[in-house]
């Protein structure tokens, strides 16, 4: 039974026991438009909730990815190295990075699909 | 509009064997013979075989290609895309200038030197600082080297654990990136509702690990940062530097300094706000400046004026021996883009005081002109006095669907280059306007006018704005797709 949790920043993480899938939302993905490039970490690299682990690069912008929990990256989605557009096809799908969760209880402090997106509503205006 | 497109490329118009002069035979084949044979080359270089004539034709229909300051309205915000007057072309053009080699002795160049020394003590006192170095090639190489002159000045008093560099999130993308190649960790500080950087949220982040706090003022949505002096006196309070991005100085000629303010380095792009030429038109140039007791830490070579044995200034070149140990090495070859910094000095020159006066204050009125005239079909998310420039969150009506890439292709249409656009990303549709003060009332009328039909057709035949542009020779390149396979020489066609 997996459940997915939002940070501020907009990204995801979908949790399936201690596992972490990492990515942005479909709402980010919307704002930034076609996605050209995504600069993921590495196999075994350290994410620290808050702090930036990559980018994503699209047509308009470059934004940072800031980690919404702790963790062990376990594995990057390779699919996106020739194929960075599947976050455009469908970005709650195509994670970016696994990860082995640290500290399950840093999950409290994100947010919930229905507290996200009236984040989102609110950032509309 | 819809004029005839030249879209040739000259290796298409090459045919083997053709060219546009007759040489007389090689006679030096004896003298190849001497160089050893895996310094020559075993294949001709690839080099288009054309005649003169179609030389020429190929390159002036190219031209008509271009979109320029020359050709027409680009108020391509936070780029300051003034006219850039000819005569600063006439001057960088004298042979006196062009004719020059570096390695030439002081006393064979007194007069550039003389150049260079006046241009950078004209911009000491533009900007309130003590000195300027004029060696950095651009923006961000101004920059870069100002953050090498904050890291040195910091080492120099044997404090080393200054590693932090304080940007706000609305900042130029050069400011992190300027702080990253200096060996500094970025941190990013908050930004107010109206843009401004937030006092409060800035003050916790100022510690004994901070070496700079970057600021662009006006920032980068043409907002005066009011905040300046209790900023500067928290900044140096924890001991750090205030660095200014000159990248907005445009509106503040000769009205505010930033070392009034206390910024302690800042750096001038020559090529906005100084009318040299810009973009692909380049090279920049990117002056860096400090306040007094910062000097030592500026890059070599510099130059340097005395009195010579009869009275008279004499310059030259000194390479670090009169400064001291803290100096920066060469951050470039010489003297940075020399014939850049000539046309930078006789803008000056033409205009004088009074006139750059007028630069900054008649900028800040185009500025305020358009947005007042527009803002009831525009989103205006900051409602204040601008300066040079402003910022809409796209159309007020968003019920059409039409977006701000829409508008910017449907301008193109009529004729003007597009304003900036999802740039700063503190609102969603950013569309940056920046007329500068060198455009007439009739040309901002007709551009004030063209942005309102276009907020008309979003509502009337949103269709028509969402295709744009109709009538422009390429219509929609594929961005997306030039950025993933960029194809860039001819042979990969």
């Amino acid at each position: 039974m997996s459940k997915t949790y939002y940070s501020p920043s907009h990204e995801y993480v979908t949790v399936d026991g201690n596992i972490g899938y990492i990515g942005i939302s479909d709402y980010a993905q919307q704002a930034l438009g076609n996605v050209v490039y995504v600069d993921m970490p590495e196999d075994g690299d350290d994410l620290v909730a808050g702090e930036d682990f990559g980018a994503v690069e699209s047509v308009k912008a470059a934004s940072d990815l800031f980690a919404p929990v702790s963790g062990a990256v376990v594995e990057i989605n390779e699919q996106l190295i020739d194929n960075p557009r599947l976050i455009n096809e469908d970005a709650m799908s195509n994670w970016i990075v696994k990860v082995e969760l640290t500290d399950p209880s840093e999950l409290d402090k994100l947010m919930d699909e229905e507290a996200y997106r009236a984040h989102c509503e609110a950032e509309k205006h | 509009m819809n004029k005839k497109y030249y879209g040739k490329v000259i290796f298409e118009l090459s045919r083997p064997g053709r060219q546009g002069y007759s040489l007389p035979a090689n006679g030096c084949e004896d003298a190849l013979a001497g160089l050893p044979s895996d310094l020559l080359r075993t294949k001709s270089p690839e080099l288009p075989e054309v005649d003169e004539l179609t030389v020429v034709r190929h390159y002036n229909n190219m031209s008509t290609n271009n979109f320029g300051v020359d050709t027409g309205f680009y108020p391509l915000g936070s780029c300051t895309m003034k006219y850039n007057p000819k005569i600063n072309e006439e001057m960088a053009s004298l042979p006196a200038f062009t004719a020059l080699h570096p390695f030439q002795p002081s006393a064979t160049v007194q007069g550039a030197l003389e150049a260079y020394y006046t241009l950078q003590q004209m911009l000491s006192e533009i900007g309130g600082m003590a000195e300027f170095t004029l060696n950095p090639y651009a923006g961000a190489h101004g920059e870069l080297t100002g953050l090498m002159v904050i890291r040195a000045y910091h080492e120099s008093r044997g404090d080393m654990k200054r590693t932090k560099v304080i940007v706000p999130d609305s900042a130029h993308g050069t400011n992190p990136a300027s702080a990253a190649v200096a060996g500094l960790k970025v941190v990013e500080v908050k930004s107010l509702p109206d843009g401004t950087v937030d006092v409060e949220a800035l003050r916790p982040l100022l510690d004994e690990t901070v070496a700079a706090v970057m600021m662009t003022n006006p920032n980068t949505v043409g907002i005066f940062e009011h905040n300046i002096p209790e900023i500067a006196e928290m900044v140096h309070a924890c001991g750090a530097l205030l660095y200014y991005d000159g990248a907005n100085l445009n509106p503040l000629l000769g009205v505010a300094r930033p070392g009034d303010m206390g910024f302690d380095v800042m750096h001038i792009n020559l090529h906005k706000t100084f009318s040299t030429p810009h973009g692909g038109g380049g090279p920049g140039s990117g002056p860096v400046g400090v306040r007094a007791g910062l000097e030592q830490f500026l890059p070599n070579p510099r130059v340097v004026k005395h009195t010579g044995d009869n009275g008279d200034p004499l310059f030259h070149l000194d390479f670090g021996t009169e400064k001291g140990p803290h100096a920066l090495g060469r951050i470039s070859a010489w003297l940075g883009n020399f014939a850049v910094e000539l046309r930078a000095l006789a803008y000056i020159l033409s205009l004088g005081r009074d006139g750059l006066k007028l630069a900054g204050t008649l900028a800040t009125l185009n500025a305020n002109y358009i947005k007042e005239s527009l803002r009831d079909l525009y989103e205006l998310p900051i409602d204040r006095v601008c300066k040079h420039e402003f910022v809409f969150d796209g159309l007020t009506d968003k019920s059409t669907g039409v977006t701000t890439l829409n508008v910017a292709k449907r301008l193109l249409d009529h004729g003007f280059h597009a304003p900036t656009i999802y740039f700063p990303l503190l609102f969603h549709e950013s569309l940056m306007i920046e007329p500068t003060e060198t455009e007439s009332k009739e040309t901002l009328d007709e551009f004030i006018a063209v942005m309102r039909d276009i907020a008309r057709e979003a509502a009337e035949t949103p269709d028509v704005v969402k295709n744009a542009p109709l009538e422009t020779p390429i219509r929609k390149p594929d961005d997306t797709a030039a950025a993933l396979n960029p194809v860039v020489t001819f042979a990969d066609l």
